[in-house]
C-alpha cells in the first residue's frame, strides 16, 4: 500500500460545475431529436379497457403514440428483478412481470400507460393530454400494514406476499428469551422516502439504422448494468451494439441505479422511428411518482437481556413494502442488506429476523442511500436505547457493555456476516468527548429554565459496504457479479488515463482516484485523467452504489497500477541492463537496487510506445486492466450523537449540536469524505423530522407529490455538523478503505429520534417527528399529572 | 411570434419566441446556456436562479417576454477573464458542491445575498437559502463558502 496520504485536495471537477459547463443529460441535444412524454396512470389500480390514441396522433407536431400493445407485439421483455430471494420454505419470491408500458392493468399512480413523441416537448405534453384511457377502477391498497389483507395487486402473489423470509436461529433466540431477566420491546415505522436528486431523470435514446447501433444518454449511476439489463432482459439486443453514456449526473442516492421503463422505451421507440433520437425529461412531479422510493417498513423488535444489561437474544419482525412492482434490487434490500445487519455493533449471541415483503399499489421501492442498513440501524439503535431506559442505565454504558471488542475480529455475527475490523469503543469515547457528555445534565437544566425540553440521542451504527464477493452473493441470489474493473493507461507523453467502471454523481472520483494514482506513480495529479460513465470508453463496470467506489473501484485501479509497475520493471531492467529482480520502484522512479541507475516512469512509458530499445519478449504499450472482486464486505462504523432542544410552544425541534465520529478505514481526501458525511446526515435528519411519502389510503393518490407537499430539508432546517474520524483500515482490500457515502443517512435517524424521545419522555412517536406530533407530546409531557 | 431582446452576460440578443416560453427554457434552448438548471416544476428548488437587472430571480417563474429589455447574468457570465468570481472560488475552496446540479442557482443566489448584506451571519445565510434546495451537501459547506466569499467580496 503506497502512502496515499490524507490530503485535502480541491476537486478537479468543480471548475466546470461552478462555471455552468457541466454536461448533464438534458444538456445534450441530438441532431433531429424528437421529444417523448409519458401518459401516466392517474389511478392507483385499474384494468385498462381500451386506449384511444387517435386524437393525440392528430395533434400538432405529433410523430407517434405508443402503447403497451406495440411493445408486446415487438416481444419486449419485462423489467427484471435482479436478486432472487428464497423464502423460508425454500421457494423463490413471487416475480410478477413489470412491463415498460402497462399491458392490461395499471398498479400505481404514475404507472406508464402510453408514450407520445412529438417535435417539441410542449407539443408532446399537449398531445399526451389527448390520449384517452378507458379504465375500470379496481380496489387498491397503499398502506404497508394493510397489504396482506388488501385487494390483490398481482394474481401471481396471493395475499400480496412477495416472500416470507427469515434469518438467524429461531430456537436459540427463543431459548435466550426464556432465560432473560428483562425483555425490552419497541414498535417502529420506517417511513417511505422519495430520493429527490435535484437533477430529474432524463434519457435520450438513439438508434443508428446504418450501423444497427444504439446509444442511450441517461442519468444513470450504473451505465454498464443498465446496458446489461437492456440487452439481456428487456430489449434483447447484442451488448456490443449498445452504448450507454451517463455523463455528469446530478445526484442519485440510489434512485438512478435502476433500469427504468423510461430509458427502455426511448431506446425502443427510436428504432421504431427509424433512428430518430428521442429525448425524455422527467418533471419533478414524475420524479415523485415514478422514481424508486426508499424504506417503508413496519417492525416489532425485542431484546432479551440479563440482569446486567448484556444482550442475550434479539427478535425482529418486519413488514416491508415493495410497491407495485419489483425494481431491480427490491428483494435484496429488506433481506440481505437489512436482516444481516441486525447484530449492529453488538455481541448478541442469538438473533432471529423475519421479513414479510408485500406488494401494494404504490411506486416501486428500491435501494435508497444506505439501502437496508439505515432500516437495520434504526431498529437496533432505537431498541438499544429502549433497553437502556428500561434498565435505567446510561445509554453509552449499555452500548459499551455489549460492543464487539477490537481483539474479537474477524467477528462472526449470528446473522451471516463476518465483520472485518473496528474499534467501536474508541469512536464512542471520542464522540462523548466532543459533545461534552458529562455536562449534558447541566445543559438540560438550563433548557428547562427557559421552558424548553432538551434531549440527547445516540446511534452506534455499522454498515456493510462493497457488497461481495461475487461467489457469495451469487449463492444468495444475486443476478450479477459485484467486482469492479479499471484500466490504467500511460500515454506516450507520460499523462495517465484511468478508465473506471465506478460512476461519479457527486462523489468526486475525478479527484480522489487521481490523487491515488498520482501518489502511486509520483506524478502531478493534474496529469491523471479519470474517465467514467460511458460504456463506449470503459470496457466493463458495475457503477456506484453502496459506498463501493473507493473500496472496490479504487482497489481495481490500484491493482491495475501494480500491473503497470510490473511491466515497467521489465522495460526498465532492459534499458538499465539489469535483472528484473534487481529493479525497485518508488514514487515514479525505477532503480537498480543499491545503485544510482534510474529511469523515470515517464521515460519507461515513452519507451513502451516508441520501443526502439525494448525487451524482445515484452509487448509494446503501457496499458493494464484489472478486475477486483473483494474478499468480503467492508464494515464502516461509528457513533453519532444528536443533542436537541424542543420548544413545547411550537413543537419545533432544534438541533443544538451534532457530533459524528466515523471509521471509514483509510481516507484519501478528508474534505470529500466530510462532505459525504454532511450530506448523509442531512438526508437522515430529513427522514427523522420532515420527509414522508404519503398516499391517500382511499384514493391511492400520492398526496406528497411535489416540493410543496413533501418537505425537503432546507438550509435553515439543519445545523453545522461536527465531524471526527477514527481510522481502522480495511484489512482485506489494497486501499484499506471501507466506504463513507451512506454513513450519515444510516446513523442519523436513530440518533435524532433517540434524542427526541429522550426529551419527550415517551417513545410513542414515529418518523417523521413533525412539529405537530412533537407539540402534542410535549404538551402531554408538561401537562400537570392527571388526578 | 413576438420578439424579445435582452442583454445576456453582456451581449445583446434578440429572438422570436413562443409567448409561453419560460426564461429558463429561453436561456437553455435558444442561447444554449445550459448552466442554468431545471430541478422542479413548482418554483421550489432554486436550481434555475439567474440575475435579472442585478437581483436573483427564479428563471422558471418568469416568461422570456417578461425579461424583454432586461440585463440577465447567468452562471456562465459570472467568471471574468477566466478568473472565478470570489463566490465560485469560495464554493470550490470550501467544497460547497458535490454533484454540481444545484450549484449554479446556489451561487447566483448567494451573490445576490452578499450584494445586499455584505457580512451575513450563519443564520442569515441559512434563511436566505430558503429557496434553494441542495440534496448532496447538507448545506454545511455551502454556508461556510458563502461566509468566506462575503469576506473576500468585502476585500
Ligand atoms: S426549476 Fe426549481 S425553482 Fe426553478
Ligand atoms: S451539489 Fe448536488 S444538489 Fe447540491
Amino acid at each position: 500500500m503506497p502512502d496515499t496520504g490524507a490530503q485535502r485536495v480541491l476537486r478537479k471537477e468543480d471548475n466546470r460545475f461552478l462555471t455552468g459547463r457541466g454536461h448533464y443529460t438534458d444538456d445534450f441535444n441530438r441532431q433531429g431529436q424528437a421529444f417523448g412524454v409519458f401518459v401516466r396512470s392517474e389511478m392507483a389500480h385499474a384494468r385498462i379497457k381500451s386506449i384511444d390514441t387517435s386524437q393525440a396522433e392528430q395533434a400538432p407536431g405529433v410523430v407517434a403514440v405508443f402503447t403497451g400493445k406495440d411493445m408486446e407485439a415487438d416481444g419486449v421483455g419485462s423489467l427484471p428483478c435482479g436478486w432472487t430471494v428464497t423464502d423460508k420454505h425454500g421457494n423463490p419470491h413471487k416475480a410478477p412481470p413489470h412491463w415498460p408500458l402497462a399491458r392490461d392493468r395499471v398498479r400505481y399512480v404514475g404507472d406508464h400507460v402510453a408514450f407520445v413523441v412529438a417535435e417539441t416537448d410542449a407539443q408532446a405534453r399537449d398531445a399526451a393530454e389527448l390520449v384517452e384511457v378507458d379504465y375500470e377502477p379496481l380496489d387498491a391498497v397503499v398502506e404497508t400494514g394493510k397489504a396482506l389483507n388488501g385487494p390483490q395487486v398481482h394474481d401471481e402473489a396471493p395475499d400480496n406476499l412477495c416472500f416470507d423470509w427469515e434469518i438467524g436461529d429461531k430456537q436459540a433466540t427463543d431459548d435466550a428469551f426464556a432465560k432473560a431477566d428483562r425483555v425490552s420491546k419497541i414498535e417502529l415505522v420506517n417511513n417511505r422516502l422519495i430520493p429527490n436528486a435535484i437533477e430529474p431523470r432524463a434519457a435520450i435514446g438513439e438508434y443508428d439504422p446504418g450501423t444497427d447501433e444504439y446509444t442511450l444518454y441517461s442519468t444513470s449511476q450504473n451505465p454498464h448494468l443498465l446496458r446489461l439489463i437492456l440487452c439481456a432482459f428487456v430489449l434483447n439486443l447484442p451488448e456490443h451494439k449498445v452504448r450507454v453514456v451517463a455523463p455528469d449526473v446530478g445526484g442519485g442516492f440510489g434512485s438512478k441505479i435502476y433500469c427504468y421503463a423510461e430509458e427502455t422505451v426511448c431506446v425502443w421507440a427510436s428504432k421504431k422511428l427509424n433512428g430518430r433520437p428521442i429525448k425524455w425529461l422527467a418533471t419533478r412531479t414524475e420524479a415523485f411518482q415514478a422514481d424508486a422510493h426508499g424504506r417503508d417498513h413496519i417492525t416489532t423488535a425485542e431484546m432479551a437481556m440479563d440482569k446486567d444489561g448484556k444482550f442475550l437474544g434479539m427478535r425482529v419482525d418486519t413488514l416491508a413494502n415493495l410497491g407495485a412492482y419489483l425494481s431491480n434490487f427490491a428483494t435484496a434490500v429488506p433481506t440481505y442488506l437489512y436482516g444481516t445487519l441486525l447484530a449492529g455493533q453488538y455481541k448478541t449471541p442469538a438473533i432471529h429476523g423475519n421479513v414479510k415483503a408485500v406488494f401494494t399499489n404504490t411506486a416501486p421501492v428500491d435501494a435508497y442511500r444506505g439501502a437496508g442498513r439505515p432500516e437495520a440501524t434504526y431498529v437496533v439503535e432505537r431498541l438499544v436505547e429502549r433497553c437502556a431506559r428500561d434498565m435505567n442505565m446510561d445509554p453509552a454504558e449499555i452500548r459499551r457493555r455489549n460492543f464487539v471488542q477490537p481483539d474479537e475480529f474477524p467477528y462472526q455475527t449470528p446473522v451471516a456476516l463476518t465483520y472485518d475490523s473496528g474499534q467501536y469503543e474508541l469512536a464512542l469515547d471520542e464522540a462523548l468527548k466532543m459533545i461534552d457528555y458529562p455536562n449534558f445534565a447541566q445543559r438540560r437544566q438550563e433548557s428547562e429554565r427557559k421552558g424548553k425540553l432538551r434531549g440527547i440521542g445516540f446511534s452506534a451504527y455499522i454498515e456493510a459496504c462493497g457488497i461481495a464477493p461475487s461467489q457469495v452473493v451469487g449463492a444468495l441470489g444475486a443476478g450479477v457479479g459485484l467486482w469492479e474493473s479499471a484500466q490504467v493507461r500511460f500515454n506516450a507523453t507520460g499523462s495517465i488515463s484511468v478508465f473506471t467502471g465506478s460512476h461519479s454523481h457527486g462523489q468526486g472520483h475525478e479527484t480522489t482516484f487521481a490523487q491515488m494514482v498520482a501518489d502511486k506513480f509520483g506524478t502531478d495529479y493534474n496529469n491523471v485523467d479519470i474517465v467514467h460513465g460511458d460504456t463506449g470508453r470503459i470496457p466493463m463496470g458495475m457503477g456506484t452504489y453502496g459506498s463501493r467506489s473507493l473500496a472496490v473501484g479504487g482497489s481495481a485501479i490500484l491493482r491495475a497500477c501494480d500491473k503497470v509497475v510490473e511491466k515497467g520493471k521489465k522495460i526498465a531492467a532492459h534499458m538499465l541492463e539489469a535483472s528484473v529482480d534487481d529493479i525497485e520502484f518508488d514514487s515514479g522512479t525505477f532503480r537498480v537496487a543499491g545503485t544510482d541507475k534510474t529511469k523515470s516512469i515517464g521515460e519507461i512509458a515513452f519507451a513502451a510506445y516508441v520501443p526502439h530499445d525494448f525487451p524482445q519478449d515484452v509487448e509494446p504499450g503501457l496499458d493494464e486492466t484489472a478486475f477486483y472482486d473483494p474478499a468480503n464486505f467492508t464494515y464502516p462504523s461509528g457513533v453519532h450523537i444528536a443533542e436537541i432542544e424542543i420548544d413545547p410552544d411550537t413543537g419545533e425541534t432544534e438541533i443544538a449540536d451534532w457530533v459524528a465520529v466515523d471509521d471509514f478505514g483509510r481516507v484519501i481526501n478528508p474534505m470529500i469524505v466530510e462532505g459525504q458525511v454532511h450530506g448523509g446526515i442531512a438526508q437522515g435528519v430529513g427522514q427523522a423530522l420532515l420527509e414522508n411519502a404519503v398516499y391517500d389510503p382511499d384514493s391511492g393518490q400520492l398526496v406528497t407529490g411535489s416540493y410543496q407537499d413533501y418537505t425537503m430539508p432546507r438550509a435553515d432546517d439543519l445545523p453545522s455538523f461536527r465531524v471526527g474520524m477514527t481510522e481502522t483500515p480495511c484489512p482485506h482490500n489494497p486501499v484499506g478503505a471501507k466506504g463513507c457515502g451512506e454513513a450519515g443517512a444510516i446513523a442519523a435517524p436513530a440518533a435524532l429520534m433517540n434524542a427526541i424521545t429522550d426529551a419527550l419522555g415517551t417513545e410513542e412517536i414515529q418518523m417523521p417527528a413533525t412539529r405537530e406530533k412533537v407539540w402534542r407530546l410535549a404538551q402531554q409531557r408538561l401537562a400537570p399529572a392527571a388526578e | 411570434m413576438p420578439t424579445v431582446t435582452m442583454t445576456v452576460n453582456g451581449q445583446q440578443v434578440s429572438r422570436e419566441v413562443d409567448p409561453r416560453t419560460l426564461l429558463v427554457d429561453f436561456l437553455r434552448n435558444e442561447l444554449h446556456l445550459t448552466g442554468t438548471h431545471v430541478g422542479c416544476d413548482t418554483s421550489q428548488c432554486g436550481a434555475c436562479v439567474v440575475h435579472v437587472d442585478g437581483t436573483s430571480q427564479k428563471a422558471c417563474t418568469m416568461l422570456a417576454m417578461q425579461a424583454d429589455g432586461c440585463e440577465i447574468t447567468t452562471i456562465e457570465g459570472l467568471a471574468k477573464n477566466g478568473e472565478l468570481h470570489p463566490m465560485q472560488a469560495a464554493f470550490k475552496e470550501h467544497h460547497g458542491l458535490q454533484c454540481g446540479f444545484c450549484t449554479p442557482g446556489m451561487v447566483m443566489s448567494a451573490v445576490d445575498l452578499v450584494q445586499r448584506n455584505p457580512d451575513p451571519n450563519e443564520h442569515e445565510v441559512r434563511e436566505w437559502l430558503e429557496g434553494n434546495i441542495c440534496r448532496c451537501t447538507g448545506y454545511h459547506n455551502i454556508v461556510k463558502a458563502i461566509q468566506h466569499a462575503a469576506k473576500d467580496m468585502r476585500g
